[in-house]
């Protein structure tokens, strides 16, 4: 009850800061708070990320095994994106089953990089329909702050170009792991993320926990590295007009390009 | 699809599937409503406004809505597994979300609507139907609201925009787009997308959505007319 009463307040008064051009953090509206990317923090792991961005951060791991494709899907490896958010990352977050915010963000997170195509899954098969390579990007969100779809979404990129793919053999129909051979994975795009809220007639970029306590939409636009727009969520308890998700769109084309720029020195 | 764009059912690019939708198909529930849409056969029903279980999820200020939108076993081709899946339970968040703007939920403090949907058969695209039959079932229940909220897909299938993916073009096409708009007060309230378009085919699959959400709104008005001035009265 309390917080509804605090909610309130902080949307008075973020609505006031922005009606003069500014956000309480001091960003402009169309600024993303800065992202810090660490890569192999998790050696066990075929590939990691450590991710902040302002006050959320986000440890990914991506771990690479054999397994059997989808039965409709035979030329192609496995790509599985997850997310979740610890106890420890939030005063409201519990253990136990993931609630539909947690699910909402797992598949987001999943889409962007799976839609705009990543990853080349047709270089992942070992025997057509029998045996491929499994790719598997959990995600953890440690501390949150905002905006974890976009944070999630770095850190799994990150993850994912950090990583090294071992070598199988098929022996006796069984893959076999050769030692001591790897490869980069088969990047074809760079998934860029951005994230947008609505609050009043503002559109603000990457928005922090408060800004999100107070929004009235959500909009998450997942772009490719040349320029297409492959993923879109919205979320929220209000619309969007139609203008305003051009404008939207046209900003996750502007914005993602920096962040791709940061993702490239990675590679 | 043909050189002149007659598409894998014969439609046009941008021609809807036959829809149809029955209002007030259920007895216990408050409100109701049945759509078929193509091959999708989907009941809504609505519960509500009513008491809050479990109690800490009432809110003081406002009424809450829930949504569970759920698939049957026998909906699809393959037997699915009756236990909510997370697809469906993302689902149910962005229908949620997609009626909310709609929903005058203040004049009910401390009660919930919750809203039940049920895919008899689906057939691509069955997001939007739920939510056809959804706003037409919390009108039939007779909640104020400030619009009725239309939804409907558009894609690119074989390099074209087309009007209402079936389940054929979406596993076979390029992208996928469900809209919802509220129809009088202009404002999108689901948008959602999978596959690849470039910033000029984003902004024409959109408005393709748009004009199909248009026409998805006067068989909604349409069915709520024929349950509420049968003897021709307005």
């Amino acid at each position: 009850m309390n917080s509804q009463i605090l909610d309130q307040l902080k949307r008075d008064k973020i609505l006031d800061l922005l009606k003069t051009g500014k956000r309480i953090d001091g960003r402009t509206l169309d600024e993303q708070r800065p992202l810090i990317i660490e890569t192999g923090v998790i050696p066990k792991a075929n590939g990691s990320a450590r991710v902040k961005l302002g006050n959320t951060e986000i440890i990914t791991g991506v771990k690479i095994q054999p397994d059997k494709p989808f039965p409709d899907l035979g030329d192609k490896g496995i790509l599985i994106c997850t997310a979740e958010i610890l106890p420890l990352a939030d005063p409201n977050a519990e253990p136990g089953p993931p609630n539909e915010e947690v699910i909402e963000l797992a598949r987001v997170v999943d889409r962007g990089i799976r839609e705009t195509e990543m990853i080349d899954l047709h270089q992942l098969v070992l025997i057509e329909d029998k045996s491929v390579i499994g790719m598997f990007i959990d995600s953890s969100v440690i501390d949150s702050g905002g905006n974890l779809f976009d944070a999630c979404s770095y850190a799994s990129v990150a993850g994912i170009l950090s990583c090294t793919v071992p070598k199988w053999e098929i022996k006796d129909d069984a893959p076999v792991l050769v030692e001591g051979v790897a490869s980069k994975p088969p990047i074809k795009t760079l998934p860029v993320s951005v994230t947008m809220a609505r609050i009043g007639d503002y559109i603000i970029v990457d928005p922090t926990k408060d800004e999100e306590s107070c929004m009235d939409g959500r909009i998450t636009i997942t772009t490719n590295s040349d320029g297409n727009i492959c993923a879109v969520q919205k979320g929220g308890s209000d619309g969007f007009t139609a203008e305003q998700l051009l404008q939207c769109a046209e900003t996750a084309l502007t914005v993602g390009r920096k962040i791709r720029k940061q993702f490239e020195q990675l590679m | 699809m043909t050189e002149d764009g007659i598409r894998c059912d014969g439609r046009r690019l941008d021609e809807l599937r036959n829809i149809s939708i029955k209002v007030g198909v259920l007895k216990n529930a408050d409100g109701s409503a049945y759509i078929e849409f193509g091959k999708n056969k989907i009941l809504a029903g609505v519960f509500g406004p009513r008491d809050v279980h479990p109690k800490h999820m009432a809110n003081p200020d406002s009424g809450i809505l829930r949504c569970r939108y759920h698939m049957s076993p026998f909906s699809v081709t393959e037997r699915k597994n009756p236990a909510p899946s997370r697809r469906e339970i993302e689902i149910s968040k962005v229908i949620k979300e997609a009626l909310q703007p709609a929903v005058i939920l203040k004049d009910y403090p401390r009660t919930v609507i919750d809203v039940f949907i049920e895919v008899l058969q689906a057939d691509g695209g069955s997001r939007c139907a739920a939510l056809d039959a959804a706003a037409v079932a919390l009108a039939d229940a007779g909640i104020p609201m400030r619009d009725l909220v239309s939804a409907c897909a558009a894609g690119k299938v074989a390099d074209r925009i087309v009007l209402d993916v079936n389940n054929e073009e979406d596993q076979e096409g390029q992208a996928d787009m469900p809209v919802a708009l509220m129809p009088n007060i202009g404002k999108v309230t689901l948008l959602q997308l999978d596959g690849m378009l470039k910033p000029e085919e984003f902004k024409t699959c959109m408005q393709t959505a748009l004009v199909g959400c248009k026409r998805v709104y006067e068989v909604q008005r349409k069915a709520l007319m024929e349950k509420y001035f049968q003897n021709g009265e307005q």
